[in-house]
């Protein structure tokens, strides 16, 4: 019995194969059309699946190209998991590599922008950090505390205008060329129920990073401040505190 | 074991565009049933409007994922993902399809169909047994929507289904869409299919839309695609039913290309009338 459930499984994944044997048909038909509505459902579904967790890049590469796309990357990475939540983690690195989207060298970060998007949405609720909680902080005590983030914080670090791109294709309007082309680094937060995607203020790439990775917030200031001199300490915690991305101080 | 109870009354797939328009007012429907799968992430908005609306209403909780008809062994990661949903929420019923969708940790998206025989009772037996003392609470076990056979099927499908109720206490959601669906493509008539049917174990009906095609001899084929309005032969199929087994909570399905929120209250609301009608108890 496991047989069949085994050349049915690779009947359906690899669409050239003949359909397994001992299937059969009302009224003698050929059981061949009836397996291609099996083999129809199931990349469908995943195609449609993949196009409402990346609308904007269905929109940047248009509907045509997204399905040339969709159907590549289900041959290479089928879902291991009846959760298709968070499927298409690979897409990014997939689309890196392949050959008819090389014209679209910011391509893949606008999908990790959305990937994020989407993790984001399902992830687990806390309250972010009250501001409160600086203020009343001892001045000497900022350079050594360390911060948690919240679940739903990401980080995309891009040497393309990945906020601008995605913006621009996720708000139904008209796209406009993108003048100057400069390096943008997206952060998506969802602190309550809405997610939230933004810009990072200069030298912020590096200050989150450090900070996320654990680092105390003098080191991360420190390294801010020698990648981008007009890193500005007040303006990136105004943002970090405002865009709830995280949780708590230790 | 928990018994399965949500209320006789018509009920709607809950869809996160609706939530707004649900929770204005109170709607008119007897429960609402959400897939398993969309809710296995940890928190977010659609947890918020779920856990809102658990307060009002009865909920029926419908996988899509477990696979019981695979001759491979459960997958415990998501047996366990449903145990704690299950947890979460307390529904009045969890209900899953008698189909297969995972094989060798690939996750196929389709509900397929199996062979009915000996050997493949004996392991989905196995399985809701399992899912039932994971969950502590007996499932409602769907019919599928078929468009083929399997020389090695032995048994009759609503045998199959019987046998497995006497095997391990669970009980039956039929979908009265699928029977059409698959009678059609079987090439029987659906009113030979549902004599055959144990009706006396249902515990929920399913109705929906849909998609109407040709074989290549010209007859029909039929698409269960819940992309649209109930079809008449569904509604016709429906009423026969509830005129045999009385009030049994019944869901709308339409999951592709949503209407509005009225225009699916609507579809609930025809449910409820033929749900209210007096009992005309034919014998069964």
């Amino acid at each position: 019995m496991l047989e069949i459930q085994d050349a049915f499984t690779r009947a359906l994944l690899e669409r050239d194969r003949p359909i397994p044997p001992g299937l059969t048909c009302s009224n003698g038909l050929r059981p061949e059309r009836r397996f291609a509505i099996h083999r129809d459902n199931v990349v469908a579904g995943l195609i449609a699946t993949l196009a409402s967790r990346f609308p904007a890049t269905q929109r940047i590469v248009g509907a045509p190209f997204f399905v040339v796309l969709a159907r590549a990357f289900i041959d290479r990475h089928p879902p291991r998991s009846p959760v298709l939540l968070e499927y298409g983690k690979d897409l990014p690195s997939f689309v890196e590599a392949f050959e008819p989207a090389r014209d679209l060298p910011y391509l893949a970060d606008v999908i990790r922008l959305e990937a994020a998007r989407g993790r984001a949405y399902h992830a687990a609720d806390m309250p972010p950090l009250d501001p409160q909680t600086l203020a009343v902080l001892p001045q000497e005590r900022l350079p050594f505390i360390r911060f948690d983030f919240h679940p739903a914080t990401s980080m995309i670090r891009s040497s393309h205008p990945i906020v601008t791109i995605w913006a621009m294709n996720a708000d139904g309007s008209k796209p406009k060329p993108v003048e100057p082309w400069l390096a943008e680094d997206a952060m998506v937060s969802r602190p309550t129920l809405n997610v939230r995607v933004h810009r990072l203020p200069s030298g912020g790439g590096t200050f989150l990073s450090l900070l996320a990775a654990g680092s105390p917030l003098g080191d991360a200031v420190e390294a801010a401040l020698s990648e981008s001199p007009n890193f500005n300490l007040s303006t990136n915690l105004a943002f970090m505190l405002g865009a709830g991305v995280t949780t708590a101080i230790r | 074991m928990k018994p399965s109870k949500l209320p006789g009354r018509a009920g709607v797939g809950l869809k996160p565009q609706h939530f707004t328009a649900i929770v204005a007012a109170r709607q008119p429907v007897g429960f609402f049933e959400v897939h398993a799968e969309n809710y296995m992430g940890d928190g977010g908005p659609l947890h918020a409007q779920l856990g809102r609306l658990r307060q009002d209403y009865a909920l029926s909780i419908h996988g899509v994922g477990l696979s019981i008809g695979s001759m491979q062994p459960l997958d415990a990661d998501h047996l366990g993902r449903l145990k704690r949903l299950c947890d979460r929420y307390e529904p009045d019923s969890f209900s899953e399809h008698l189909a297969w969708s995972s094989h060798d940790g690939v996750y196929l998206n389709d509900l397929l169909p199996l062979p009915y025989n000996g050997s493949t009772l004996a392991r989905v037996a196995e399985h809701i047994d399992l899912i039932q003392t994971t969950l502590s609470r007996q499932i409602l076990l769907e019919n599928p929507a078929t468009y083929l056979s399997f020389a090695e099927s032995t048994i009759p499908e609503t045998v199959f289904l019987a046998e497995l109720v006497q095997l391990t206490g669970c009980r039956l959601l039929l979908d009265v869409n699928n029977v059409v669906v698959a009678s059609i493509n079987q090439g029987v008539s659906p009113d030979t299919y549902l004599k055959a049917f144990p009706l006396h174990c249902i515990q929920e009906i399913h109705i929906g839309g849909h998609a109407e095609s040709v074989d290549e001899s010209g007859a029909p084929l039929l698409i269960d695609s819940h992309g649209s309005p109930v079809s008449d032969p569904v509604w016709r199929l429906f009423e026969h039913v509830i005129d045999r087994v009385g009030p049994v909570a019944s869901l709308v399905e339409w999951d592709n290309d949503v209407p509005s929120w009225a225009m699916l209250r609507k579809e609930a609301e025809a449910a409820q009338k033929i749900l209210d009608r007096p009992s005309k108890t034919i014998a069964a």
